[in-house]
């Protein structure tokens, strides 16, 4: 059961070029699946600028960027299922336009960006990181998006500032999964504010080149690649400065379960499951997991001196 | 069959297995394979998980379950209908529980871990929810081992006792689930009220009732 490496980098299936495309499809039907065809996944939404995704990307490790196909349809967006593969279905046609983010609290010039607002005085870049999920599993995700701090030093954040919450849209009507009791709604994460002020903790809008679409958290969403992907909250309504740490939702459900650090951490388990390995999605066989996933010489100097174990 | 000692069982018990209902067990027979019928469509409709790995233990594990509280459920259905006809299903389905949850830990050893020996000590000991899986299959293998007439024959009152460790692999196996889910996932839980109901149906004050109150309808 191997996956072929022809298989790992499928933009190309997805865009602009026919004659790959046609080769596709010719390749389904010899494999005596003419009617699979109809169940590829739906037109490539537009694009946002050139795609930069091209065959052979790599992190800087030197792993594959995953499939686009497999990562919009793996996800974990508990407001529309806990059901990985019923997300991209459920999430189809969710409302992402108007939006706006309110980035306010501890801050001197509290603003409300529109959608357009952040696409213009932010720009965009490419950046390849490395997602582990809690659940112990990962991919190798092409991002578009720039630093968080970008917007944090436009607002100012006061000295008073210590910390940064972030909250999901919360929209019953489309979001079926928030009928749930069993979960403290809206979904919030935080960050202390050195960890918000890194230049690797990222606002994505975008995938693979092009927006984000629902299940990965369109229109605006949060990556911290060297936290569980828990961490990187989707969907974001709103980002405040505040002085106390934050509430949020996993440690909330699962305080012994799921720090408010939550970095990732091989040699710290969760309670119940080891988190010494993981299998990177279109993978057979599991990988050891790499403290901070792999950014560890980025990032360690934020915890100098923390009992990582005390603090997971 | 005809040996004198179970004959007198048979006059009491009615006709052995060969008359009930053959189409019943080939009815079993086929339900097993639907776990793998599913797992072939889902793969010809390109619906498999993209973590496949996780996907056939998942799957494996699931029907496991299924088969389990289906052959927990024949004696609380035969109380509630009176359907006798049912009780010879219960073996195979109880070996077909046995089968999927040998095949899910042959996944999660074989190709999930590729026998890799400080990953899989890692990933057990210590670990609940793995050890309760694993408790519910060591509690499987001697029940499989004896589901036949001979074995049945040959432990005779202990024979029942020893199946109604049964009960206990399907607790362990519904707590094995709920284990591995994070906090607020509910879908093991409708495997626990199941076998919670099943559980009480067979509570002898509880099973009379039942008996008494369908034989009074009729």
């Amino acid at each position: 059961m191997k996956i072929r490496s022809s298989e790992i980098t499928p933009e190309h299936v997805y865009l602009a070029r026919p004659s790959r495309r046609a080769f596709l499809k010719l390749a389904l039907a010899a494999a005596g699946g003419a009617g699979l065809v109809a169940c590829a996944p739906p037109a490539a939404p537009t694009l946002v600028g050139p795609t930069p995704a091209a065959d052979g990307q790599t992190d800087e490790l030197g792993d594959a960027v995953n499939r686009f196909e497999d990562i919009v349809n793996y996800n974990n967006y508990y407001e529309f299922t806990t059901d990985k593969a019923g997300v991209a279905g459920l999430a189809a046609g969710f409302t992402t336009d108007p939006w706006t983010v309110e980035v306010s609290g501890l801050v001197n010039k509290p603003k409300t960006f529109g959608l357009e607002d952040i696409r213009q005085a932010f720009t965009s870049e490419e950046r390849i990181f490395r997602l582990r999920c809690v659940e112990a599993w990962s991919m190798v995700i092409p991002w578009n998006g720039f630093s968080l701090s970008e917007i944090l030093n436009q607002v100012e954040p006061t000295s008073d500032a210590r910390f940064v919450k972030f909250t999901t849209v919360s929209r019953p009507e489309e979001m079926p999964g928030l009928s749930n009791p069993l979960y403290p709604w809206p979904y919030t994460e935080g960050l202390r504010l050195d960890e918000a002020m890194h230049p690797l903790t990222t606002v994505a809008t975008g995938l693979y080149g092009r927006d984000l679409l629902p299940q990965s958290g369109a229109p605006i969403r949060l990556v911290v690649p060297w936290k569980y992907g828990f961490k990187s909250i989707k969907s974001i309504v709103k980002i405040e400065l505040t002085a106390e740490q934050p509430a949020t939702l996993w440690n909330t459900v699962g305080p012994s379960e799921y720090g408010f650090y939550s970095n990732v951490n091989p040699e710290v388990d969760h309670p119940r499951w080891s988190q010494a390995s993981e299998r990177r999605i279109g993978e057979i066989s599991r990988r050891a997991t790499l403290k901070f996933n792999g950014y560890e010489t980025d990032v360690a100097d934020l915890y100098a001196g923390l009992d990582l174990a005390a603090n997971y | 069959m005809n040996a004198p000692s179970t004959a007198g069982r048979s006059a009491v018990a009615g006709p052995r297995r060969s008359t009930p209902k053959r189409w019943l067990g080939a009815l079993v027979h086929l339900g097993a394979l639907i776990p793998l019928g599913l797992f072939a469509l889902d793969t010809a409709l390109g619906r498999l998980s993209p973590d496949l790995i996780r996907d056939v233990t998942l799957r494996t594990g699931l029907a496991a379950l299924v088969f389990l509280l289906l052959a927990l459920a024949v004696t609380p259905v035969v109380t509630v209908t009176g359907l006798a006809v049912l009780n010879p299903l219960r073996r195979w389905l109880g070996i077909y529980a046995f089968v999927y949850a040998a095949l899910h830990l042959s996944i999660f050893v074989a190709i999930d871990y590729g026998f890799n020996a400080a990953l899989l000590a890692d990933a057990v000991l210590m670990r609940p929810y793995a050890l309760a899986g694993l408790a519910a299959l060591a509690i499987m293998l001697p029940l499989a081992a004896t589901s036949t007439d001979a074995m049945q024959r040959r432990l005779r009152r202990n024979w029942k006792r020893l199946h109604r460790a049964a009960y206990a692999a399907g607790l362990l196996a519904v707590v094995h689930y709920i284990w591995l889910v994070k906090v607020g996932v509910i879908d093991p839980w409708w495997y626990a009220a199941v076998l919670v109901g099943l559980f009480v149906l067979r509570l002898p004050p509880v099973r009379r009732r039942v008996s008494a109150l369908r034989k009074r309808q009729l």
